[in-house]
């Protein structure tokens, strides 16, 4: 019996600063995860995540992290992609240096 | 110090500008990221959680002011101002970008400094005592053979692509400061019945998923066969190591796998072999590098007003009695610069403090400054007539705790923060525990102990041989933590026992209030640390402190 998929980011680093990306719908790079693309569909989180490990000039590791959707877009749920989506926690640098999150 | 040759800066060079077009060709595209990560780890450059990071090797962890000051204004350009020094005697940077480290490489080739061979399957940084050339009780100054070593290793055609990551420590002294037994090799001076220094040999220490202490391959090897013997030791493992399986591929597992005796066969085949090959080049070059390392000119100076200012002062007074270390020359003390202020990050150091240390230590020390593998820096040459005048400079750049060697002088990985590879956060806890006890107001009656912290199973923070290790794990999806306890990183290597089940991230600083308060009572008095009374009682009434619910369920 097959487990029901759960859905997905699609998420990397980018090449030239090294921050944190995630791939939205309209096939942008984006900083922010709300801003992600949530995929539902197991055969289409497959052939999206085949489509950001091509873009290998602008992102670095692409791959599938579990997301929920919260009221601004995704969300994380693994506390490791939390800290990626926030920064780490001894200072506030990375992402909640620049924005508010 | 020692000041590099020709050689070593046409090498040094000719590796930035390699680098640099490497950057580019990837940039540009014509590299793809499997093409470009094995050139880049090659010169430390890794892609952390959040960003790039650069690791640069310090080698056995000596520095002179001027790179101080250099890796400040590598902070200041391209990071965000500070720096992260390791358990390995490196720094990292934790946010450079892609475009710029090719500048900061060449920044730091303008002081003799490089990232080379601090990451892939080489021989790594060689570390060594961080008191090393004024400790006391040393019998010589590791540091000219751990430099012969790293000229050796550094770009050794043979041994770029072992099975493994490869690492040496070196130390001087009986006392070891430089954890030799958890090290691939280890080497440890001696003296031999003739009174001849010379190294103790110990191979297949290592932490990581399968910790084991080293054993002693031969007890006494004379520093004209040293290199040779090293050289036999290495190519045993490239061909004796396995590849087959990361986990086990170390020196280690080799010892282990084939046994000591076996693996000492080989070696000493292998040694008798290429021993000949041995000249003398070596023994030349390592004469001027003694020479290079001879001890600063000492002055005599009285030392009345050291004994005055610590009876009129008591903070200070408490300072030198955490962070000084016997000196051999008298008059002087070696100084232990804190970088665990309660509530900070271990081992982070602002480039402000970074300046404020290089400047103290070109007014006070000689000019001399030591990274240790405890994360602090360390003044070696310090008068004790300038202890007042270096420690009231310090405090006011959060640089004066008392601290070292006691509770809140934690070792602590990057961990989740921002290392890719961790499975938990490691900083916040040290961050928590000091803070907590700080508040409680227990530190000094603790009194010494070792708390060590790593973010995954790779064990960077060293926790196996803390007197209280700290492991974080990803148990489900929620950081757990591990608790071992009874390691020890000295000359009475230990690897610490797991004590029970995990704990979660709000429950680690209140398990660690629960045992330190029952070694409070338990101990015979406030001169038995925690680890002697450790040893004295073992495991069993720390683990009722730890799990007091599972103690009362034995009780009823």
């Amino acid at each position: 019996m097959s487990r029901r998929f759960s859905p997905k980011v699609i998420t990397a680093n980018a090449l030239l600063e090294g921050d944190v990306v995630y791939l939205t719908a309209d096939d942008r790079w984006s900083r922010r995860p709300s801003e992600a693309e949530l995929i539902e569909d197991e055969a289409h989180a497959e052939l999206r995540l085949l489509q950001a490990q091509r873009q290998a000039h602008l992102v670095v590791g692409a791959y599938l992290a579990d997301a929920k959707a919260g009221p601004n877009g995704p969300e994380p749920v693994h506390f490791r992609e939390v800290f990626r989506a926030r920064g780490p926690s001894n200072y506030r640098h990375g992402k909640q240096e620049a924005m508010d999150v | 110090m020692y000041s590099y040759s020709d050689f070593d800066e046409a090498f040094v060079r000719e590796r930035a500008a390699q680098f640099r077009a490497q950057v580019a060709r990837r940039i540009a595209g014509a590299l793809t990221e499997d093409e470009f990560r094995p050139l880049r780890l090659m010169n430390g450059l890794y892609l952390q959680l959040h960003a790039y990071m650069l690791r640069v090797a310090i080698p056995y962890g000596t520095l002179n002011t001027r790179q101080m000051r250099q890796l400040a204004y590598i902070a200041d350009t391209w990071d965000k101002g500070y720096g992260h020094f390791t358990t390995r005697q490196n720094i990292q940077f934790n946010w450079p970008k892609l475009p710029d480290v090719p500048d900061m490489i060449d920044a730091l080739a303008d002081v003799q400094m490089h990232a080379i061979q601090t990451s892939g399957n080489t021989i790594r940084n060689v570390t060594a005592d961080h008191f090393a050339g004024a400790a006391a009780d040393e019998i010589e100054d590791p540091r000219p053979v751990a430099e012969l070593i790293r000229q050796w290793s550094t770009d050794h055609p043979e041994f770029q692509f072992l099975p493994r990551k490869f690492k040496i420590a070196v130390t001087g002294s009986p006392n070891d400061r430089a954890v030799t037994r958890a090290h691939d090799i280890g080497l440890r001076a001696q003296r031999d019945g003739r009174g001849r220094v010379g190294y103790e040999v110990i191979v297949g220490g290592g932490l990581g998923r399968t910790p084991m202490l080293g054993q002693v391959l031969r007890p006494f090897v004379a520093k004209a066969d040293l290199l040779a013997y090293l050289e036999a030791i290495v190519a045993t493992y490239n061909l004796m190591g396995r590849r087959d399986n990361k986990y086990k591929a170390r020196i280690k597992i080799t010892v282990f796998e084939n046994g000591i005796e076996a693996f000492r066969d080989a070696v000493e085949e292998r040694f008798a072999q290429i021993r000949p090959t041995f000249t003398g080049i070596d023994q030349t070059l390592l004469a001027g590098i003694e020479a290079a390392f001879a001890p600063p000119a000492f002055r005599d100076a009285p030392t009345e007003g050291y004994e005055a200012a610590r009876a009129r002062d008591g903070a200070f007074r408490a300072w030198t009695e955490t962070n000084l270390t016997p000196h051999r020359q008298p008059g002087y003390a070696i100084v232990t610069i804190s970088l665990k202020a309660h509530g900070t990050t271990p081992g982070d150091a602002t480039s402000r403090q970074m300046r404020l240390i290089a400047d103290l230590a070109d007014d006070y020390g000689h000019g001399e400054i030591r990274i240790s593998h405890e994360q602090n820096v360390i003044l070696p040459h310090v008068r004790k007539a300038d202890l007042h005048a270096l420690y009231r400079a310090l405090v006011p750049e959060g640089l004066g705790t008392a601290n070292a060697g006691l509770l809140s002088d934690i070792i602590a990985c990057p961990g989740m923060d921002y290392c890719a590879l961790a499975t938990a956060r490691s900083i916040p806890v040290a961050q928590g525990i000091a803070t907590h006890f700080r508040a409680a107001g227990l530190e000094h009656e603790i009194g010494r102990i070792r708390i060590k912290i790593s973010g995954c199973i790779n064990a960077c923070g060293h926790h196996h041989v803390g007197h209280i290790g700290i492991l974080g794990l990803d148990r489900a999806g929620v950081e757990n933590y591990q608790i071992t306890l009874g390691g020890d990183h000295t000359e009475n290597a230990a690897i610490g026992e797991k004590i029970g089940p995990g704990f979660a991230y709000d429950e680690v600083v209140p398990a660690i209030d629960r045992l330190l308060r029952a070694y409070l009572e338990l101990r015979l008095g406030p001169g038995e640390t925690f680890i002697e009374a450790y040893r004295r009682l073992g495991p069993e009434p720390f683990r009722a402190a730890l799990y007091p619910a599972d103690a009362q369920a034995d009780a009823a």
